[in-house]
């Protein structure tokens, strides 16, 4: 079980936890394509920490046969759920939408990534998201 | 197709990963949204962008892309080169805008998916 630390804002090292998480599950020899999905849906994670909240923690769980990533966050969480699933939409501010982020697809990449998907929050707290990826 | 391919016949200046320029091109995407890239583009795509900063290496690295072309002759971050370099990513740059750059990458070969 491995832990990351997040910081709100901090985009010099966005990335960083995805891309340790992706060596250890390459030195274990899952399958690149389950990789490529456990990367993409724990670099999402990750950002969303980064654009909208004040700190978060990513933790992944690789088991022989399954990756469990789970991402809680203190923030100003979700109030409609729903509308935040529907591609395109961001509350992101401008200045991180001209850096590219804020495209409104995070959280729709997490879920088409993963065989199990939740998320969970309280407005003006934070938010929790589980991710599950089966490694075939 | 090889990255060095196309190197060697179109307007592009390698920033970082000159020893990686043997990695197989199988397509190619254009997007200056970064989830968009990391949704659809497909893995050994080289990726088209204005983005310069170096978030674009961390997705390039994740998504699993042959190369990332800096367009409209944008230049990267200091950072996104050194980051490229450590990361193994190819970083490229070129003084074609975008439309300019995709329509002669189509031309020699590079398809979307």
């Amino acid at each position: 079980m491995l832990d990351y630390v997040l910081k709100g804002g901090d985009f010099d090292t966005a990335g960083e936890a995805s891309s340790k998480i992706k060596r250890i599950l390459q030195q274990i020899g899952v399958r690149s394509d389950v990789i490529r999905r456990i990367a993409i849906s724990s670099y999402e994670a990750e950002m969303n920490v980064i654009i909208h909240a004040y700190s978060g923690v990513l933790r992944a769980s690789i088991y022989p046969d399954r990756t469990e990533l789970s991402v809680a966050d203190e923030g100003p969480g979700i109030a409609d759920i729903d509308l935040a699933m529907q591609e395109g939409y961001s509350t992101a501010p401008d200045h991180i939408r001209e850096m590219g982020f804020g495209a409104g697809m995070g959280l729709p990449n997490m879920a088409r990534c993963s065989d199990e998907f939740s998320i969970n929050s309280v407005a003006g707290e934070g938010m929790k998201i589980n991710i599950l990826i089966r490694h075939s | 197709m090889t990255v060095n391919d196309l190197v060697g016949t179109l307007p592009l200046t390698v920033v970082a990963g000159q020893d990686r320029l043997a990695a197989e091109v199988t397509g190619g995407y254009v997007s200056d949204l970064l989830s968009n890239v990391m949704g659809f583009a497909a893995p050994g795509s080289v990726w088209v962008t204005m983005q310069g900063h170096q978030n674009i290496v961390a997705v390039a690295s994740l998504a699993g892309l042959a190369a990332v072309i800096v367009a409209g002759g944008a230049v990267p971050e200091p950072e996104t080169a050194a980051k490229a370099e450590t990361e193994g990513i190819v970083l490229l740059t070129t003084p074609l805008s975008s439309f300019e750059l995709v329509g002669q990458l189509y031309r020699s070969g590079v398809k979307g998916q």
